[in-house]
């Protein structure tokens, strides 16, 4: 079963690609959340990437990607009408979402696309949903009119000041914190020390807090641990008992280490194939 | 010992020359240590027919209870040494789906040629080594097309079946009822078909081509595979059901790598075994970077454990380049639940053993990179529920230098078909709970077999499952006589 690309639109040029993926079975169970696995070639790594949207109907998911290494470089290669080789899914724990009361949904870089997903999913659920992003500058910042059409609020920070608040989310965060005790949790996707100092930040406010940790992974259905990090103290894996955690719990140093374990390796696969294309 | 007694040949028959043992011809240690080629090469027709002619013929085969698929062995021996060795292959298929698969990775010490009569004085018939003869050499002339166009029964309608994983009991149910002309469709949760046999069992001891072959003789015979689809998931056993499929065959392994709790495990360059043989048997990171896949190459490397998941790991690490690859073990090496013939394997090729001794923690730099172990001496005790002597600790601890450790103590079961199938009855360690005679679970017409109902345990135990759940349920649905 072929996992046609039905759509290809590069969000930030060379940098940040969206693709809209034929996957029925996928999308008829994908809830905020899931990820897929993902292989682009024969000889192919196996990598995560959130499920950014899906529409059971249209059969269809989306997902969102960063041009980091060797897979997304050759993934971002692919056009429209071209078949991605392998994808395997909706996997991970859903989101836990309940009418609860107001969220807020906070999203950095390319994890604005996972956010946005669970984002709708609070919004579904009847929770008034604040969503707070950030970007180095505005043509970085992705997904703002699709929150806009749900979220009665975007807050937005840019390192540079070019759109919104000149910083970072995590200060638009502490100041609608202060003033807006309603608050009943707050999600954050995205780089390791954004979803680590979006906790630092809730923490004295006692509001939950659940952060999408993007472990490196290989199977991604339980059964290698290389996705294993420490939540409260105790190992968990990313794939099957997450990948959302309590973000006051996760120890974020190891995430870090772990993360970076293969970088050597990583730079040679993208040499590899950026001199052979 | 009255059955012996019973197999022994009449009185008066004339002695049988002794034949040793014959050997198999197998790389130099030196030599395989550096590569992922087969380790052992298989006999030629000569040795095959030689060791043939080592086999008594006894009337009450002990071999053939000793087999948990109950391969008609003195069956299969006797044709190949009248020289039918496409009659002796005909004979393996009749139980058993991968004989190919079980000539190399069974435990036949303990199982057939445990049983062998020829072991209580000598040495028993190398029947692994002869079955596997018998597949490879008749693959090697007829390709996949064995056996397809036989059905010895015809069905009175058509029936489907779904296997849900597609290891060696799923692969069992489907080569069983697919040739009585089941329609058989096997739903596996990874890009490759064959579960454990190509993500778990190194190439150099199970080569995947034949794997591959004994999957494409299945798909022959009309087995529909479907990859990247994971039970729980992406497929719910009740949507199966619902679909039309009469039955539904769970076997989806035990998965979950298991852990000590102990300090350091999250260090980089701790590996689970499943983390470290699946990114080189499946990912091929022995290739990298013509494969994407990486894996640390360590030069120093222990391994934990002593079941052939560890000497696998171990024999990988030295093929990955390491220098020195410890097996560390907390009892000793005869309590080691190694197939034999894997031990020795990686003693000769240089794998050291620590015995009686236990990790206690993990250290690392300050980058969180593995730098060594703290072991602690062990010393044996009473025996504990497994038969063995327990290992006691003794408060003497010392370091192993070492960059990379691999985690084998065994694995527990894997929650994602379980928790989304909530109908099922789970034992108290979180297994599937299922009838011994039939293999069905709580769920009617739902059956499950292998590693996530017994645990860890072996392939041909899981192809033993697979064959009694595939009895069951062709006699279920199509009646008691259909089958022998």
């Amino acid at each position: 079963m072929p996992y046609r690309i039905l759509k290809r639109k590069d969000l930030i040029p060379g940098q940040t690609i969206l693709m809209v993926v034929d996957a029925p079975m996928i999308a008829s169970k994908s809830r905020p959340g899931n990820f897929v696995i993902l292989r682009v070639s024969d000889k192919g790594e196996r990598i995560p990437l959130t499920i950014a949207d899906a529409d059971a109907a249209a059969g269809t998911i989306t997902i969102v990607f960063l041009v980091v290494g060797k897979t997304t470089a050759h993934l971002a290669t692919l056009r429209e009408g071209e078949d991605i080789l392998d994808v395997c899914g909706p996997l991970g724990r859903p989101t836990h979402i309940e009418k609860s009361g107001p969220v807020i949904c906070v999203g950095g870089g390319t994890g604005i696309a996972a956010m946005h997903h669970i984002a709708k999913g609070h919004h579904q659920a009847g929770n008034r949903v604040v969503a707070v992003i950030g970007a180095r500058n505005k043509d970085l910042l992705l997904f703002c009119d699709e929150l806009g059409s749900f979220c009665p609020e975007v807050l937005i920070a840019t390192d540079d000041g070019s759109r919104g608040h000149k910083g970072f989310v995590t200060e638009l965060l502490k100041s609608r914190l202060e003033e807006d005790k309603e608050i009943a949790e707050v999600v954050a996707v995205g780089p390791v020390p954004m979803m680590e100092a979006v906790a630092k930040v809730t923490l004295p406010f006692g509001v939950k807090t659940t952060v999408s940790l993007n472990s490196i992974m290989v199977d991604g259905i339980g059964m290698c641990g290389a996705c294993r990090c420490t939540v409260g103290g105790k190992v968990r894996f990313a794939c099957v008992d997450g990948p959302e955690f309590d973000g006051h719990a996760v120890d974020f140093q190891e995430l870090k280490m772990r993360l970076g374990q293969f970088r050597t390796e990583e730079k040679i696969s993208l040499e590899k194939f950026r001199g052979q294309s | 010992m009255s059955d012996i007694k019973k197999t022994t040949p009449k009185k008066g028959a004339p002695k049988k020359p002794k034949t040793p043992r014959t050997a198999m011809p197998e790389q130099p240690p030196m030599v395989r240590a550096a590569n992922f080629l087969e380790v052992t090469l298989g006999y030629t027709g000569e040795l095959a027919a030689l060791e043939a002619s080592r086999c008594l013929q006894c009337k009450t085969p002990l071999c053939r209870k000793g087999c948990p698929v109950e391969i008609d062995i003195p069956g299969f021996i006797g044709k190949l040494k009248a020289g039918d060795r496409d009659g002796a292959y005909q004979v393996l298929r009749q139980t058993n789906s991968l004989p190919a698969v079980c000539g190399r990775v069974c435990p036949q010490e303990v199982q057939c040629e445990g049983s062998c009569i020829l072991g209580k004085k000598g040495e028993p018939v190398a029947i692994g080594r002869l079955e596997r003869y018998v597949a490879d050499s008749f693959a090697a002339e007829n390709g996949c097309m064995q056996l397809t166009g036989e059905r010895t029964c015809a069905l009175p309608r058509e029936i489907k079946v779904a296997c849900i994983g597609s290891g060696p009991s799923s692969l069992t149910v489907a080569g069983y009822l697919s040739a009585l002309g089941v329609k058989v469709t096997v739903f596996e949760a990874l890009h490759e078909l064959g579960g454990v046999l190509i993500y778990g069992i190194p190439e150099f001891r199970l080569p995947k081509d034949v794997v591959r072959r004994e999957i494409e003789a299945m798909s022959a015979l009309g087995v529909e595979f479907k990859t990247n689809w994971v039970g729980g998931k992406t497929i719910l056993v009740q949507e199966l059901l619902d679909q039309g499929y009469d039955a539904v065959f769970i076997g989806v392994g035990a998965g979950l790598p298991r852990f000590m709790d102990i300090p350091g495990e999250s260090l980089i360059g701790v590996y689970s075994a499943n983390e470290y043989l699946t990114r080189v048997n499946l990912g091929r990171a022995y290739a990298f970077p013509d494969y994407d896949t990486p894996v640390i190459r360590g030069k120093k490397v222990a391994v934990v454990g002593g079941g052939n998941v560890a000497m696998d790991s171990a024999r990988t690490a030295l093929r990955l380049g390491a220098d020195q690859v410890t097996i560390v073990y907390r009892r000793t090496k005869g309590e080691m639940p190694a197939r034999h013939e894997e031990l020795e394997h990686a003693l000769e090729e240089g794998v050291k053993l620590e015995i009686l001794a236990n990790p206690l923690r993990y250290n690392g730099d300050k980058e969180r990179r593995l730098v060594s172990v703290t072991l602690e001496r062990q010393k044996l005790g009473e025996p504990d529920a497994s038969g063995r002597r327990s290992p006691q600790p003794t408060g003497e601890t010392f370091d192993l230098p070492i960059d990379t450790a691999i985690i084998a103590i065994g694995t527990r079961p894997n929650p994602i078909l379980l928790e989304a199938t909530p109908e099922l009855k789970l034992s108290k360690r979180g297994y599937i709970e299922v009838d011994p005679e039939s293999g069905e679970t709580a769920i009617p017409g739902v059956y499950a077999g292998g590693d996530i109902v017994t645990g860890a345990a072996t392939v041909i135990s899981a192809m033993g499952a697979g064959r009694r759940a595939a009895r069951s349920i062709i006699r279920k649905l199509v009646g008691e006589d259909a089958v022998q």
